[in-house]
């Protein structure tokens, strides 16, 4: 700890921060348009200017930035003296000189950085009376608008997105008044984080083009904490919602999980919630709907038909288990292909049979060696890629730490360390984006990369004589395991990617290698969905196949499938037979899909923004996410239907009863009920609102029809409100519902909701983690054979972040940017086959056979073919898959 | 009188060959420096007292001697010689390249042999094209007469050198910039620390230093310290100084002159003074970026010191000259001009501020000018101060025109309020 003073008040601060850390963790008003509290400092802006004095008995002081000094013991600064406040007020004054002067027009009014620092810098009256500067604006995708106009040049966003997030087609140009931040020419940002822009540029340069499609006031949108439903990682998000239409997906900062950033798919993917496509109303085959159509089902159930349920990975907790109970353990299956199930199940045993820790995503930014195993991290879990190019910096950075430069100090940091990144190992069928980091990279195979696992765990635990003979694997191999040994904190990535559970188990092997030479390593594992580590903890009779081989043998069987579209889970053959072969379906879904015309009952289920729920996420954390509005139809939450199904009721009971029930008959679930505050949670006597006290107009829409204001609905599942009456403080930390605070408008006010700035949220980061290793826990997994299948090719999956995502591929702004689906391939493999130079070839598989489009990627073994997994012409496909090519 | 770095430079304008140089004893410096250490070599240039040439006057000596030195010094380390030389009226370094480029590698060899440098860069102006041609020619020479290369004259010494021509910016220049830019980034300044002496170029340990303070070196080693010293007329620092003027005086020039030559002096005996018909004004003392100095300063000595204690800098030495039928408005614009597009646009007093100066000054001009103007100039001479912005570029800017308030302010409250300029008619 140093003493400061601030304004001849002493402070105990924590060692190794700057003054501006310092000021806002105290809960001070300190104006900054640069510093960032996941990029630091780097002095551009000048905002937080204050007055430093040597000692008590200094009068004048001079001016300094806040963001560039250092915490000391004895450091002494105004911010409420005159000169120092002066400088602030000019400065704003000056970068204004050339910002338009469209607040009311801007799509950042309301909750613009520059707004409040205006303001809060006591700067009023603009002198500039010359002509401003003008730019042109560039296209840059369905995803960003660019009005450079606006800029204050704080030179964030490029730092976010060239030296965070590892961008490469987007940068500063020009000089002086000039300088603009864009692209060398127009054209889509290729970054999988580019929307960040939109909360890392402190002002109107960088907009959500989505919420700007179906624009409204941000302080006229309902929101409620949510939790990213698109893949695995389970990353807070804030969704705002208004006249029944989810208008935007934001950052909820968790300082465990994401922190204040989040990919492309979670934040512009949610656009399917407004799909003209929604399944609004209950409905039965013979056409008649609503009440009557769940009427029925209720008829149908009364009658106690032989019933099994299909589960799923996109559904909640509750919702899985619910169908649990209507069908009874033994007759709930996962509803997903076997090799999913089977990889997925993998992941989880060797957790929570493991002697290694599954970190947290903040921690995996602090582990310095890196090996990932079978992983395209980019495409399938976007934002651990993201912390694993922050674990990169953290070696080369140890340089700059032994020149005595605090860890703050970004500037002074990059020009010590020059672009350098640490130990960094990939071993992938294909190449992956991350090798633009790597130290070293490694194409094979499954066998290849288990029999190449294999060998970096034997040399972990035997040294070099572990290894047999000499070639490109073995180097790699070798080479990987060294570094691996030689750091305290490795860090080990795998995951599903191969659908592979002997790349999970040696993946696993190589971290129990590491643990027993006395490392502390991590293991990290991507799953493919939101739910995946949740529905595989809740136990299952098994998966499709097994569904379908039941209903094959009985013919008299009521399924109900959970939010599962079974010609994209599994192959058309399998799910029409499934169908055809219940004696009902019922199905709970959210949107018409390839299932919905064959069932003979449908539920409407809620999307994550109409229901309540608990997601599991790949670390085994467990995350509440709430109902953003009451959707004025028969959409519920699936576990509301289910619970109505089994207690033959009209309505269902409240949410926290069914997560009570959970809790008692899963033990592993427990914990879940102290998640969150309890639906009867008040503070004082209020709810928590999900509209800000600045709210407006909401008697105004329906004047035409009624000035009585009709009365709000009531959220019996949790303690938020539906309206802007309530606490206006700062609520429980997982439930809050969006950041303000008085002179923060934008969403840097999450700094008041720190205990200290770009750390905990009072009260505790959100979340329980469910899974923990073992003290006793295993350190080797044997692995299992890998048995190939038939054919020259091995057939895996290449994931990609638009296209491989179910629900998100389905929003119109990201449907823009999936590619065409095409099978790679590699030259050498098309010559060996005569088709050098094809545009389209034909595959064939033992379970059929498709034509596509070539796309060369020579980084492929020449044994291995890649289809896009999960694409509309490729879904239902279970991977890998083995077969060989042809010409058309 | 002796001028060593300019004496041997010939009237005709062409470069120096190696021969000629080594004729009038070139590369003694460089002979005698191999048969010494690295710390002794450091030493004699610290006991020499010379002072950085680029304008801000650090003692050379000291600057390199915080380079980390030993067997675990980081490697490579590097020698850049800043010959951006964008400072308007600047053209000393120029003159020592054209007309003595041997001179210059020599200088930086040796200052490589005293902190164990293994490559070196020349970053040279864009527009200087015929110095480009002849580094280029020098350095041939130099790597086949074995002064570059490995194994320098048999002292197991090596040392690459290349010449790097910029795209042109005048804050490459500043020394940070220059590494920036030489590593193909942004020509943006750095933070300090870390100092280029520690981390600079490519994070290692790099001395960058100006042309002409490189040209002093071999001298310092052949003569020796003492002898630099008594060169001198300057309590601050040894040597002689490269001196300038332009502008309307009768003899435009550079003159090699003990450092703490009077201003006087330079002006009167070495540039005679002004054209006929013309008044001295006011002159700026060394480059574009130092305060205004008035006829009433023509006593003092042109040494680091003595002119900040008139108020203004020595910078560069080169003086520019303002007669009586110039505007002194119109000299601060263009100034301003220069240094707003000149500007990086990396911190925000300098990228808004000199643009906004700029344009007030362009008002007055015209006749646009407001009563409120002179007191908004006056505050953005206070907000670009040392230490508000990132470098000392805008600081730097606003010396010309802090000075001209203080110096010329009726000039100003003329074109207000006769809202005219009377030097345009």
């Amino acid at each position: 700890m140093a003493k400061v003073f601030i304004d001849n008040k002493e402070y105990e601060v924590p060692n190794g921060k700057n003054m501006l850390e310092v000021c806002l963790s105290l809960g001070m008003d300190l104006t900054y348009f640069c510093w960032h509290p996941a990029m630091h400092s780097v002095g551009a802006c000048r905002q937080c200017a204050v007055t430093q004095y040597r000692d008590e008995n200094d009068t004048r002081g001079k001016l300094t930035m806040a963001c560039m000094l250092d915490a000391n013991e004895g450091t002494r600064i105004s911010i409420l003296d005159q000169k120092s406040k002066d400088f602030r007020a000019g400065n704003i004054e000056a970068l204004m000189i050339n910002h338009p002067h469209d607040c009311p027009v801007c799509d950042e009014g309301g909750e613009c950085h520059l707004q409040d620092m205006t303001v809060m810098s006591g700067h009023n009256y603009r002198r500039y009376r010359f002509k401003k500067r003008t730019h042109l604006n560039q296209d840059l995708g369905p995803f960003i608008k660019h009005e450079m106009n606006r800029c204050i040049q704080c030179y964030r966003c490029v730092r976010f997105y060239n030296d965070y997030a590892g961008g490469k087609d987007f940068g500063v140009f020009a000089s002086s008044g000039r300088v603009y931040f864009g692209r060398s020419e127009s054209g889509t940002l290729e970054s999988e984080f580019s929307g960040n822009l939109v909360e890392v540029c402190p002002t109107g340069v960088f907009t959500d083009k989505t919420l700007h499609k179906h624009y409204t006031r941000k302080w006229d949108l309902t929101s409620a904490p949510s939790v990213c439903h698109q893949c695995s990682v389970g990353c807070n998000t804030l969704a705002s919602e208004r006249y029944g239409g989810l208008r935007r997906i934001m950052t909820r900062y968790n300082g465990d999980v994401n922190g204040y950033f989040l990919c492309d798919r979670g934040r512009f993917g949610y656009e399917y919630v407004n799909d003209e496509k929604r399944l609004t109303r209950a409905a039965q085959k013979e056409n008649t709907s609503g009440p009557e159509a769940f009427a029925s089902v209720r008829k149908h159930l009364a009658s106690s038909p032989k019933m099994i349920g299909i589960g799923s990975p996109r559904a909640s907790l509750e919702s899985n288990f619910m169908l649990k109970q209507l069908v009874g353990a033994e007759n709930f299956y996962q509803g997903i292909p076997g090799t999913e199930a089977g990889a997925v199940n993998t992941v989880l045993e060797v957790l929570q049979n493991g002697k290694v820790k599954t970190p947290s995503l903040k921690e995996i930014e602090s582990y310095d060696t890196i090996f990932i195993l079978g992983e395209d991290l980019t495409n399938a879990a976007p934002r651990i890629a993201l912390s694993l190019r922050q674990a990169a910096k953290n070696l080369p950075r140890e340089k700059a730490y032994a020149l005595r430069i605090q860890t703050w100090n970004d500037a002074a940091i990059r020009e010590v360390v020059q672009g350098e990144t640490g130990p960094f190992f990939v071993a992938t069928p294909y190449a992956t984006k991350l090798e633009d980091i790597a130290t070293s990279s490694f194409h094979g195979d499954t066998s290849s990369l288990v029999s190449l696992g294999k060998k970096i765990a034997a040399h972990i635990r035997k040294g070099e004589q572990g290894l047999a003979n000499h070639d490109e694997e073995t180097g790699f191999a070798s080479a990987t395991a060294k570094a691996l040994s030689s750091s305290q904190k490795p860090l080990i990535v795998s995951g599903t990617g191969m659908m592979s559970k002997a790349i999970i188990r040696v993946a696993a092997s190589i971290a129990g290698a590491l643990k027993e030479a006395g490392k502390e390593p991590g293991l990290v594992f991507a799953v493919p969905e939101a739910n995946s580590m949740g529905l595989s903890m809740m136990g299952a009779a098994g998966a499709l196949e097994e569904a379908a081989d039941r209903v094959a043998k009985e013919n008299d069987i009521t399924a109900v499938v959970l939010e599962t579209d079974l010609f994209y889970r599994t192959d058309k053959n399998t799910a029409t037979g499934f169908l055809n072969r219940c004696q009902k379906t019922i199905l709970l879904d959210t949107l018409e899909n390839q299932t919905t015309p064959e069932v003979d009952f449908i539920l409407p289920a809620g999307t994550f923004a109409e229901s309540d729920g608990t997601l599991v996420n790949n670390e085994g954390r467990a995350q509440r996410y709430y109902q953003v509005f009451q959707p004025k139809n028969e959409m519920k939450s699936s576990w509301a239907w289910l619970d109505m199904m089994i207690h033959n009721t009209e309505d269902a009971r409240p949410f926290d009863a069914i997560v009570s029930e959970m809790a008692e008959h899963i033990p592993a679930f427990d914990k879940i009920k102290t998640l969150a505050p309890a639906a009867d949670y008040r503070i004082g006597t209020q709810r928590i609102p999900r509209q800000t006290h600045r709210f407006s107009g909401r008697t105004s829409i329906n004047a035409n029809v009624s000035v009585h204001e009709p009365k709000p609905p009531v959220d019996k599942d949790s303690p938020l409100s539906y309206t802007m009456e309530g606490y206006q403080g700062q609520p429980p930390s997982a439930d809050i519902p969006y950041y303000w605070s008085p002179g923060w408008n934008s969403i840097q006010s999450i700094n008041k909701y720190q205990i200290e700035v770009g750390g905990e949220l009072h009260g505790g980061n959100p979340g329980i983690r469910l899974i923990e290793p073992q003290e006793d826990g295993a350190t080797v997994f044997e692995e299992n054979i890998v048995s190939a299948g038939k054919g020259r090719f091995e057939i895996l999956p290449a994931w990609d972040i638009f296209g491989s995502g179910e629900m998100s591929a389905l929003s119109p702004a990201v449907a823009k940017r999936i590619p065409e689906a095409a099978v790679s391939v590699s030259e050498k493999a098309l010559q060996g086959s005569g088709l050098s130079g094809a545009e389209k070839i034909r595959i064939n598989y033992h379970s059929g056979d498709i034509v596509l489009p070539v796309k060369v990627d020579n980084s492929l073994p020449d044994n291995v073919l890649l289809f896009p997994k999960g694409f509309k012409e490729t879904a239902g496909m279970q991977f890998p898959l083995y077969g060989d090519i042809a010409g058309v | 009188m002796e001028r060593p770095l300019t004496e041997h430079i010939k009237q005709d304008g062409t470069a120096l060959s190696l021969k000629e140089y080594e004729a009038v004893g070139g590369y003694q410096g460089l002979r005698n420096a191999l048969k010494m250490s690295p710390a002794d070599v450091m030493n004699a240039v610290k006991d020499s007292k010379l002072r950085g040439r680029g304008g801000a006057g650090f003692p050379t000596g000291v600057k390199w001697s915080f380079v980390p030195m030993g067997d675990n010094a980081p490697t490579p380390k590097y020698i850049v010689a800043n010959g951006d030389e964008m400072e308007p009226g600047t053209f000393k370094d120029r003159l020592l390249i054209e007309g003595n480029p041997h001179q210059l590698i020599e200088g930086m060899i040796i200052s490589a042999y005293a902190i164990g440098a293994g490559m070196s860069f020349i970053f040279l102006r864009w527009a200087y094209h015929e110095a480009a041609d002849r580094i280029t020619r020098a350095l041939q020479e130099a790597y086949q007469a074995g002064y570059l290369g490995n194994n320098i004259m048999g002292s197991g010494f090596n040392l690459d050198m290349d010449l790097h021509t910029s795209v042109g910016r005048y804050i490459c220049g500043e020394e940070t910039a220059l590494l920036n830019a030489l590593e193909g980034k942004r020509a943006n300044p750095r933070n300090k620390p870390p100092f280029p002496q520690v981390s600079g170029l490519f994070g290692k340990p790099t001395i960058v230093n100006n042309v002409e303070t490189f040209c002093n070196i071999p001298h310092i080693l052949a003569k020796g310290a003492e002898w630099y010293i008594s060169l001198s007329r300057s309590e601050g620092g040894g040597g002689t100084k490269l001196y300038g003027a332009s502008g309307k005086v009768k003899r435009p020039a550079i003159w090699e002159l003990p450092l703490g030559t009077t201003l006087g002096e330079i002006f009167e005996e070495h540039a005679g003074g002004m054209l006929e018909g013309y008044q001295l004004r006011g002159l700026l003392p060394g480059g574009a970026s130092t305060d205004f100095l008035t006829p009433d300063h023509m006593d003092i000595k042109m040494d680091f010191e003595s002119v900040a204690k008139a108020g203004s800098r020595m910078g560069t030495g080169t003086i520019i000259v303002m007669d009586d039928k110039t505007c002194p408005i119109g000299m601060c614009l263009n100034l301003e001009n220069f240094f707003a597009q000149e500007s990086c646009g990396w911190c925000t007093p300098c990228r808004e501020g000199l643009p906004w100066t700029a344009k007030i000054l362009l008002a007055l001009e015209e006749g646009k000018g407001k009563p409120e103007d002179i007191d908004h100039l006056t505050f953005q001479t206070h907000y670009n101060a040392p230490g508000n912005t990132f470098c000392a570029l805008a600081p730097g800017a606003m010396e010309p025109l802090q000075s001209a308030l203080k110096y010329f302010r009726e000039d100003f409250d003329e074109h207000i309020n006769t809202h005219r300029c009377k030097y345009h008619n």
